[in-house]
């Protein structure tokens, strides 16, 4: 079984895409990671012998910032935002969208669930 | 789009003359501007500058954590006190 950065890739997949699993790789930085270690990206991950599996383990350590390390970066620089008391950092105390959207509709996936407004009627469909 | 680097930030000229004036004589010194645009670089860390939000001047202190932002982000222009029918028990629970 292959395990890297702390996730189980998928045995099935081309390591192209299982290395996308991780959080942190994408596409590109995993065609980088395979360009780097000269390991073929169609080769399916249950055909990697483990030297292969060491090779893109000491790849990742060394080149990207993944997962745990990654997220807390992601979360710093939130926090950041919302020290210095900047519009940014306030919308993501509100849960609302940073970057300009419009609130009047829409915006579902930074606000989540509607909530009931009270005493509100619903439009009768004739 | 990111303003191009070669330009290097923008600031209002009248601002930074200012700025200078005050870190020349070292002087620490609340003063007004209208200049929401303007980047903040590090000279202005230390001071004190009141923005104008449209209504008000808003007084900013400027901290090292804030140079590469704008005057105007922490100057909030809109004023939301809640949708009608709300009370604020209303907004605890919901």
């Amino acid at each position: 079984m292959a395990r890297i950065a702390g996730v189980d890739l998928p045995r099935e997949k081309r390591i192209e895409i299982a290395l996308t699993y991780i959080f942190g790789v994408g596409l590109s930085t995993s065609q980088r990671i395979l360009d780097e270690t000269a390991i073929s990206g169609d080769t399916r991950v249950r055909d990697l012998s483990d030297a292969e599996v060491a090779r893109l383990r000491q790849s990742i350590e060394r080149g990207v910032k993944v997962e745990g390390a990654l997220r807390t970066e992601v979360a710093m620089h939130i926090k950041r935002l919302m020290d210095i008391g900047s519009y940014r950092g306030m919308r993501h105390r509100r849960g609302l969208p940073v970057r300009g959207q419009r609130t009047h509709t829409n915006a579902r996936t930074k606000k989540g669930p509607r909530r009931a407004i009270a005493g509100k009627k619903k439009v009768m469909k004739k | 789009m990111a303003r191009s680097i070669k330009k290097g930030p923008y600031v209002e000229e009248s601002l930074l003359r200012k700025i200078q004036v005050l870190n020349e004589t070292n002087e620490k010194r609340v003063f007004k501007t209208w200049s929401r645009r303007s980047t903040i670089t590090p000279d202005f860390v230390g001071h004190t500058i009141a923005v104008h939000n449209g209504n008000k001047f808003i007084p900013v202190y400027i901290t090292e954590n804030m140079v590469g932002h704008k005057l105007g982000e922490f100057a909030p222009t809109r004023l939301f006190r809640g949708h009608s029918g709300r009370t604020p028990s209303d907004k605890k629970a919901g």
